[in-house]
């Protein structure tokens, strides 16, 4: 598994770097996405299945699909659908297939060849860090939940369209 | 087959941290910035999760859990923030909202 690791990181330094250098917005996310998931596969390979997974669930899918919701959502009308189908041209999609063609592989490796992690770490699974996350770690949860909802307060109120402040500065005093 | 070095890990996790903070630099797109913010915050889970497997404890997924509810609750109010400064700026450029009002 020390391969998979190897392998991993370098996809994973490759497209981020590929990250902050694209110029367009969409192809950097599919970059990202790639980055998170060669991440997730570190995460595999150094015996943490658990977060592993939640990085793919959590990361590459919830935060990843809310940064393509605004992006599509700044770029709403239609002189922009042209704009989006040149936005997944051959180019465009060509470098993060073959990353994911390299992580595919190597998910395939790990297939056939039986999992585990690299020898001489153990395994931590999702049961111990549960018992971890509820036990001494409790208050911390607690904590992670008055900031989810500080978010989500947070989110709704700035995504107000026509609050009274924003409406009577743009308006004058009508 | 050896086990892999903790440092492997670590200089991975400084690196993705380094391209990061190189985004957030050298970027004045509003939406890159938070990208990079994400990377960043992703690469100080890895070193998180890289310790607890090198101690062989779980408080580094702990940590990481930790983390992705953090990201998850600034990313949704970047994410918001970056929309009022479209709307009001017409523009995502961080440098058109330099100047204060008043």
């Amino acid at each position: 598994m020390n391969d998979l690791f190897y392998i991993s990181a370098a996809v994973a330094v490759i497209s981020t770097a590929m990250v902050i250098t694209k110029l367009n917005a969409v192809h950097a996310l599919l970059y990202l996405i790639i980055s998170l998931l060669a991440v997730a596969m570190v995460f595999f390979s150094l015996g943490a299945p658990f977060v592993a997974a939640l990085e793919v669930i959590i990361y590459a899918g919830a935060i990843m699909v809310l940064f393509v919701f605004a992006i599509m959502m700044l770029n709403i009308g239609p002189e922009y659908a042209e704009v989006e189908r040149k936005y997944l041209g051959r180019a465009a999609w060509i470098g993060p297939v073959i990353l994911a063609g390299i992580l595919t592989v190597e998910l395939l490796s790990v297939f056939v060849r039986g999992g585990g992690p690299a020898a001489g770490t153990g395994i931590i699974g999702p049961k111990q860090t549960g018992i971890a996350l509820f036990g001494p770690y409790l208050l911390g949860v607690e904590l992670a939940s008055m900031l989810l909802l500080s978010g989500l307060i947070g989110a709704n109120h700035l995504g107000r369209r026509d609050s009274e402040h924003r409406s009577g500065q743009g308006r004058g005093v009508s | 087959m050896a086990a892999i070095p903790v440092e492997h890990g670590l200089i991975l996790a400084g690196l993705l941290f380094a391209l990061g903070l190189l985004g957030v630099l050298v970027r004045r797109n509003i939406i890159f910035m938070l990208l990079s913010i994400e990377i960043m915050l992703n690469a100080a889970g890895l070193a998180f999760v890289v310790a607890g497997s090198r101690w062989q404890q779980p408080d580094g997924q702990v940590m990481f859990i930790f983390i992705l509810a953090m990201a998850a609750a600034e990313v949704s109010v970047g994410l918001a923030l970056a929309m009022q400064t479209y709307h009001i700026l017409k523009t995502l450029d961080s440098d058109a909202a330099g100047r204060m009002k008043g």
